[in-house]
Parts: structure tokens; C-alpha cells; sequence
């Protein structure tokens, strides 16, 4: 079962854009240039992957377009609005409300059940009441796979399973883009397989833009776009 | 539980159970703690003030004021003048104790008044001769500025008050003259001796009040000490005792004679308990700042523990007073939990003190450990936890606000 899916937002085709993004990462003499004006865009309903050696600036990438850091220079726009030079609570609020969030090592909080770890960041946005939030919770967890352990704490799912409750919450509050940084590289073949066609599955469906930092060549294959970047440039 | 926020606190607070239950342990023996030190410090404090009110009473009037000054006419021949004052000097006792008394009465504070004529006697029984000191009373006035009513061990008030040859001894005088209800003694001051029964013993538990004083009616004490007038000082009681000091002023102003509240008259025992009381204090401060230190500890730890855990809320759209909110609701938690079995084993250890044996005979008489019930020790308590345990919090609920989501995440994909 599908959770039900917002209207389609109004605006720009992409909802996401960079333009000369540089960062800087450590100090004095350790301090490295890893982003050298870095320009990207990710249209709604398209699933992109950003590929490259380890080191190359994916990660870093990635956590700048999820307002998770912020940029030494260059603009990124999220929905239209500019958000690169936004103080820390209009950053925080978009990535409540505009993005969401899978990351490699599944970053579940462990004390909480699966259900309670979904609503979380809807409790947080206040959208919608108790009882829709349980609901639209148990229903992206069915979505995922997951609807007979939604009682089940993070610490007695395997990891497969918590990397499908991390897209089942990514979805919680119906993003417009979903990032993720290595979201199948924790796992198997078996698992890697079906997060992948899950994100892919959901996004689409919920006409959202996908970017995702993969090492799997596979993986990067089966994307609408793959975008290859090397020292800190997209070749 | 309606608060993701507090939802949140309570889960990291419970995951960490052992540095939980040390933070609550040492928050709920500081809170307890203070309230047993501040009952049991303020009990013998308050039975001290009680007694020798009982004794003394509120204030005491004594000797006129003699105002010296030295005019001088002001030159040009007007009437203005300038003084200086340069000293005071007292005539010695009460002239006109009616006249006083009477004045005394009109201040809304003042409960009762009495006369006392007082001089130093040797007293001879039987069996030994004691020196001490003889109060004359007009009963009805005294038993109103003072506990001489519920003082008496032996024989009763009534029989004093229908004896006019009677005398209320102390009860260790009594015991040294190896004097019971009934027996004679002769009194003799300045020349003069007469023979008075024993209509009661009395005991104050003031050692030297019980060694000393004899109460006797005081036309019989005014014969004695040849002193057919005036008195040697009133004693008053108040309404509010603790009132004393403003109204001593008043009265010292106004009648200008001598007036000495009890605060300043017991100075050196009150300085006593108020070093007592300070010297707790600090003791029980710093089991207060152990629990606020064993707080900032248990939250460090859980900031050290949870930032994957606050890069997801980050993550999320928790903003930085959210993360700041969980970790000061963690501590909320501990202090609420921590306050309320603090009071609860303050009240029982209380109980348990109050029923620990412990004769004292000296400056008031007890059998028991004296406490004091009083709902102010366990507001100061929880108070005081609360300011400690909130401050030690911020640190790291500050530290947990302001660490970068990005940070953490780089940090643990690396």
C-alpha cells in the first residue's frame, strides 16, 4: 500500500540547484579544497547518482545540498528560494519540510520503535494530528515492507530493515527531495536491490527529486542521471 | 507525554540507567538532606528562642534615659538654638512602672506587660545556705509574658497565687537546698531576713534561671529589698515576637528609657545557631552541587553518546533549542523525580531524627532530638536543587545545541 501523496507542489521542474559551490574542509595547514565550484540540478521525479572515488567531495556534496553544512561559497536553491546564506533555523525548517534524509549507516535512533522513529519528524513539523501521523507512519512502513514490526526497536530490526525504516522517515513529512549518502552500502546484494527499488519506487511515485552518493556501479546504472565527480569537480 | 521533546528526553534519560539512578540518588539525597540539616537546626534554634521567651519574654524595659545637651543661643538674640548631643545616661530602674505600663499597652503589638522588682537574696533551708536572686511579680501580669504557668514540676501556680508568703523555686536551687513543696526557707537581703514556704518548683531548662530565680508576690519582695517603689525593669510579650527589634526602637524612642529586644539580649547563643545554621548550609550545599555535578556529568556523557543521534534530529528539522530543551527536560526529569523522594526521605529521616533520645539540660530541656516541620525547608531544598542542577545542565545541553549536523555526519561516515 501506497501512502497517500501530496498535490504536486507549484513552481520550478527542479527542486533542487547549486551554483559554484567551494568548501573548505580542516585547518591551517590540513585545510583542503574539496568542493571547486560545484554547480548541480535535480528535477522532481528524477533519481540522480553521484559517483566517484572516496575523497573526491560526494559526501560533502551531498550534506551542502541538505543544508546539513554550509558553503564557503556559491547559491543553493531549494523550491526556488535561496538558502545557502540563511540563518540556522530557516535551514533547519526547510530540511524539516523540504528534505529528507537516508544516510549509510541507517542513523535510527535506537530507543525508539520503528512507528515511533516514522513520526518522528512529523511530530517535529506538527502537520498533521496524532492520529494521521500513526497512520501515514504505518502506512510507509507497510510500504517498505516493514507494516508487521512497526513495534519493533530499532536494535531488534537487522539492517536491512533499519535502512528501510530510514526511507520509510526520510518520506515522513512528503519531502520534495530525498538525499542519500550510500544508502545501500551497508548491505547486501539482496537488501541493496530493494532499498534501491524502494527509494526509487516512492520518489517517483511522490514525484520527488532523488540525488544519492553510490560507490555501486549497479546501482549508478540503474539512475535516471549519474553524474561522475573527481577532485572536487563533476567531470 | 504530548512533547516530541520531552518523549525524546525521557527515552535517552532511560537508556542511560546507571548514570540515571546516581544522577536522581545524589539529587534526591541533596534535596533530603537539606531538609533534615534545616529542621533539625532550626528545631533547637526555635525551642532555644521558645524557651527563653518563656523565660525573659520579648523585650525588657530598664533604666531611664538621661539625655545630656549643651545649648548654646544662637548669636543675634533669636530663639533658634543648636545641640549636641554627647552622650547618654541612664538613672537606674523603673520610677513610675504604672505610668509605663500603661503606655506600653497602647503599641498593637504588645500581648502583655509586668512590673518585676528584682535583688540579690541568700537563701537558708535546713540543710545549706545558696545565694540567688528574687524576682517579685504580680502573678497575673507575669504568667502573661512569660511560660511560668506551664514551668511549674511540683506544687501548682494556684497554690503560689493564695499564698502570700509563698515562693516558686527553681528546680536546681530546689534540689541544692534539698527543698520540696511545702518546706519553709528564710531569705535574707540587706540586712533583713524572712520565712517563705515553697509553693511550687519550677523548671525552664535554662540552667542558670533554675539555679538562681525564686519568684515571690511582690509586696513580700518589696519589704525585702526595701523597695516600697518603682521596679527594676518590665517585661513585655508580643503578638510577633520576631518583631522585637522595630518595636523596642519605638518604645525606646517613645518612653525614652532603655529597651532591649530579645534578638540583642541573646546575641552570643543566637550567633551560635546562626554559625550552626551557615555551617550546615555549606555542608549541605555541596551535596547539592555533587547531584548537580553528577547531572552534568550523566548529560555530557549522553551528548557524547547521542551526537549521531542529534545529527538526526538536525537532520529532521530539530532546531538547536529543540536539542537544548531535550537534554534541560533530561535534567527536568531527574529534578522532579529527584525533589519528590528527596522530600519524601527528608520527611522520614525527619520523623526517624525526632524520635532519636537525647537528653539536653542547659539552655533549654529536652529528651528527644528537636525538629522543626516547616514547608520552607522543603521549597529552599527543592529550590536550590533546581538552581544547581538546571545551571550544571546548560553546559552540556548548550554544547549539545550547538554541535553541526554535518560534523557528526562527516565525521562518522569517515
Amino acid at each position: 500500500m501506497n501512502p497517500p501523496s501530496p498535490a504536486p507542489a507549484a513552481g520550478p521542474a527542479w527542486a533542487l540547484r547549486c551554483r559554484g559551490l567551494h568548501r573548505h574542509l580542516g585547518q591551517g595547514e590540513g585545510r583542503v579544497h574539496v568542493l571547486k565550484g560545484v554547480s548541480f540540478e535535480a528535477e522532481r521525479g528524477q533519481v540522480y547518482a553521484i559517483v566517484g572515488p572516496s575523497g573526491c567531495g560526494k559526501s560533502t556534496l551531498l550534506y551542502l545540498l541538505g543544508l546539513l553544512d554550509r558553503p564557503d561559497e556559491g547559491e543553493i536553491e531549494i523550491n526556488g528560494r535561496r538558502m545557502s546564506n540563511h540563518d540556522d533555523a530557516a535551514r533547519t525548517a526547510a530540511r524539516g519540510e523540504h528534505i529528507g534524509f537516508v544516510f549509510q549507516f541507517h542513523f535510527l535512533m535506537l530507543e525508539f520503535t520503528a512507528l515511533e522513529n516514522v513520526m518522528m519528524p512529523m511530530r517535529k513539523l506538527g502537520r498533521l494530528s496524532p492520529a494521521a501521523m500513526r497512520e501515514r507512519a504505518h502506512a510507509l512502513l507497510d510500504s517498505v515492507g516493514l507494516g508487521a514490526k512497526t513495534h519493533r526497536l530499532g536494535t531488534q530490526l537487522s539492517g536491512g530493515e533499519q535502512q528501510r525504516v530510514a526511507i520509510a522517515r526520510a518520506l515522513a513529512n512528503q519531502p520534495a527531495i530525498l538525499l542519500a549518502d550510500e544508502p545501500t552500502g551497508n548491505l547486501d546484494v539482496r537488501n541493496s536491490n530493494l532499498v534501491f527499488d524502494l527509494l526509487t519506487r516512492l520518489a517517483k511515485d511522490n514525484g520527488q527529486a532523488v540525488v544519492l552518493v553510490t560507490h555501486n556501479p549497479e546501482i549508478a546504472q540503474r539512475c535516471d542521471v549519474t553524474r561522475p565527480m573527481r577532485d572536487g569537480l563533476f567531470v | 507525554m504530548t512533547s516530541p521533546n520531552l518523549r525524546i528526553a525521557y527515552r535517552f534519560l532511560t537508556a542511560k540507567k546507571r548514570a540515571m539512578v546516581m544522577s536522581l540518588s545524589c539529587t534526591v539525597l541533596g534535596v533530603g538532606l537539606f531538609i533534615v540539616t534545616q529542621a533539625t537546626t532550626s528545631g533547637f534554634e526555635r525551642f532555644f528562642t521558645k524557651t527563653i521567651l518563656g523565660i525573659n519574654g520579648a523585650i525588657r524595659i530598664e533604666d531611664k534615659i538621661q539625655d545630656t545637651m549643651r545649648s548654646m543661643a544662637a548669636a543675634g538674640g533669636g530663639d533658634s538654638h543648636f545641640g549636641r548631643r554627647d552622650g547618654v545616661k541612664y538613672i537606674e530602674g523603673i520610677e513610675e512602672p504604672q505610668a509605663l505600663m500603661a503606655a506600653v499597652r497602647e503599641f498593637a503589638n504588645v500581648r502583655g506587660v509586668s512590673a518585676v522588682v528584682r535583688g540579690n537574696v541568700q537563701l537558708q533551708s535546713a540543710f545549706k545556705a545558696e545565694d540567688a536572686q528574687v524576682f517579685g511579680i504580680r502573678l497575673e501580669d507575669h504568667v502573661r509574658v512569660s511560660d511560668l504557668a506551664e514551668q511549674v514540676t511540683n506544687g501548682s501556680l494556684e497554690d503560689f497565687r493564695n499564698s502570700p508568703t509563698g515562693a516558686l523555686v527553681g528546680r536546681v536551687l530546689a534540689d541544692r537546698l534539698q527543698l520540696g513543696v511545702g518546706d519553709s526557707l528564710v531569705i535574707s537581703a540587706r540586712g533583713a531576713s524572712r520565712r517563705v514556704q515553697v509553693a511550687a518548683i519550677y523548671e525552664t531548662g535554662y540552667r542558670e534561671v533554675d539555679k538562681t530565680n525564686v519568684y515571690l508576690h511582690q509586696p513580700e519582695a518589696r519589704s525585702l529589698l526595701k523597695r516600697p517603689s518603682g521596679a527594676t525593669f518590665l517585661q513585655i510579650s508580643l503578638h510577633d515576637p520576631a518583631r522585637a527589634p522595630q518595636d523596642a526602637a519605638r518604645l525606646e524612642q517613645v518612653l525614652r528609657h532603655s529597651v532591649k529586644p530579645w534578638q540583642e539580649r541573646e546575641k552570643t547563643w543566637l550567633a551560635v545557631f546562626r554559625a550552626l545554621r551557615i555551617s550546615t548550609m555549606i555542608t549541605v550545599s555541596v551535596f547539592t552541587l555533587i547531584a548537580s555535578l553528577a547531572m552534568f556529568n550523566t548529560l555530557a556523557m549522553i551528548v557524547l553518546e547521542k551526537t549521531k543521534d542529534i545529527a538526526i534530529l538536525r537532520s529532521m528539522g530539530y532546531e538547536r533549542r529543540d536539542v537544548t530543551r531535550i537534554f534541560l527536560w533530561q535534567a527536568g526529569i531527574v529534578l522532579a523525580v529527584g525533589a519528590v523522594a528527596g522530600a519524601l526521605l527528608g520527611a522520614m529521616v525527619t520523623w526517624l531524627v525526632s524520635q532519636v533520645p537525647l537528653p539536653i539540660n542547659g539552655i533549654f530541656k529536652t529528651d528527644r532530638f528537636i525538629v522543626t516541620w516547616d514547608v520552607s525547608h522543603y521549597a529552599g531544598a527543592v529550590l536550590t536543587a533546581v538552581v544547581m542542577v538546571m545551571v550544571a545542565s546548560l553546559i552540556p545541553a548548550r554544547r549539545a545545541a550547538r554541535l553541526e549536523p554535518g560534523d557528526i555526519v562527516r565525521g562518522t561516515a569517515q
